[in-house]
């Protein structure tokens, strides 16, 4: 494949991102995304709640430092204790989990395995 | 006060060589130590150590200081130079697989022993030699890497492919470097622990060297077979260790790295709002 054919394929990938860049993280996620389940709300209440627990230490460990310990907000991140996240489908708030939104300053965290970003959406989506 | 975050999957996982396109939180510092630890087959023992400093300037750039020093039994302990490094992500999404872009100069001097990258020709015998005398032989070089990475399944799987050339003259130098890890548990417990399996990574790492652009090839090179662990503990440190072995005559037979990092949440931000 000659340097151009490379080129063009990578400015092609760039520019199919583009177009939903101006909205929010929430709203951009595909609507396939969107319809993925959480596979512990299938789960028995013991173990919905074991993944609350879990959820709550591990967005301690990575969310906390931006969007503060009772995900109220900060400066330079929004707060995720709000309807917008409540409301939002966990399978859009596990899609930004996985994708970040880079432009505003937020890093993907794909490098979680998938059972423990469903656990933070868990706490997420049972933050009161 | 500055608040520590835990490191949970510091910025290259559990690997010493091989890159993934995990970049540093906007904001966030790290700071590591890496050793590496050796004895060529006609030298003394020597112990490379690497001071690292990672700050996450964007979501999508990454910078990185390293200061290098090393000591070898028998002879001297001496500073051998420095390194920056930039790392920037392509591609604004998670894709099946990931390219950063990485650019680095690096200024030292052939008692260098960081062994932070295998290229071109290396191989034992640069790292005997008295220290007095490689010393005076200054490596500033340029070194590019396309790295590639996925996380698939709990696995994260990276490629890197490395070229590497002395400001100065011929020849380009061409390595690579390949990698696989994955946590051992993929979901987390719900309780507080530091020996809980999701604290812990193990991994596999190759890496090696590919002659240069006027002798390309396997033939001649140095290769390395090191798998790796790392263990995060919570609201502290991540201890790293790597028992690698050479693959080649031209490989030292046996390589230990072990390192330390800690990462400070929000360090730049933090620090801009006191001044």
């Amino acid at each position: 494949m000659s340097r151009l054919k490379v080129a063009s394929c990578f400015l092609a990938m760039t520019a199919i991102e583009l177009p939903a860049a101006h909205k929010p993280p929430l709203q951009r996620a595909p609507i396939e995304a969107m319809s993925r389940a959480n596979p512990f709300e299938a789960r028995p209440p013991q173990e919905q709640s074991a993944a609350d627990q879990a959820g709550h230490k591990l967005f301690e460990r990575e969310c906390s430092g931006c969007h503060g310990k009772q995900a109220q907000g900060s400066a330079w991140a929004p707060a995720l204790a709000s309807p917008v996240v409540k409301q939002a489908p966990a399978g859009a708030i596990f899609w930004v989990l996985r994708n970040g939104s880079l432009r505003s300053g937020m890093p993907s965290f794909a490098h979680l395995p998938e059972p423990q970003r469903w656990q933070i959406v868990t706490y997420l989506k049972n933050l009161k | 006060m500055l608040s520590p975050a835990w490191t949970l999957l510091a910025g290259e996982g559990p690997f010493f060589v091989t890159y993934t396109h995990q970049m540093e939180e906007p904001g966030n510092l790290e700071i590591s130590i890496k050793n590496t630890t050796g004895k060529p087959a006609n030298g003394n023992r020597f112990l490379g150590i690497t001071t690292e400093f990672e700050y996450g300037v964007k979501a999508w750039w990454t910078t990185e200081v390293y200061v290098e020093g090393q000591t070898t039994s028998g002879d001297s302990t001496l500073f051998t130079g420095f390194r920056w490094e930039n790392r920037f992500r392509v591609l604004e999404r998670e894709h099946w697989i990931n390219p950063v872009l990485y650019l680095e100069f690096e200024d030292t001097n052939a008692a260098d022993r960081s062994l932070l990258e295998v290229v071109g020709f290396d191989r034992q015998d640069d790292l005997t030699g008295p220290n007095a005398i490689a010393r005076r032989e200054k490596d500033r070089e340029i070194e590019a890497k396309l790295i590639l990475s996925s996380h698939v399944k709990g696995w994260t799987i990276a490629e890197n492919f490395i070229a590497e050339k002395n400001v100065r003259h011929a020849p380009y130098e061409f390595g690579y470097a390949v990698g696989a890890s994955r946590p051992l548990a993929l979901a987390a417990r719900p309780e507080d622990c530091r020996f809980c399996p999701e604290n812990f990574q193990a991994g596999l790492e190759l890496y090696g060297g590919l002659g240069t652009h006027q002798s390309f090839g396997l033939s001649g090179t140095s290769h390395y077979l090191a798998p790796t662990l790392a263990w995060s503990l919570p609201d502290g440190p991540t201890f790293t260790v790597s028992p690698g072995f050479g693959l080649t005559g031209q490989s030292a037979g046996f390589l230990l790295r072990f390192g330390v990092s800690y990462e400070i949440a929000q360090f730049g931000r933090l620090w801009r709002k006191r001044s």
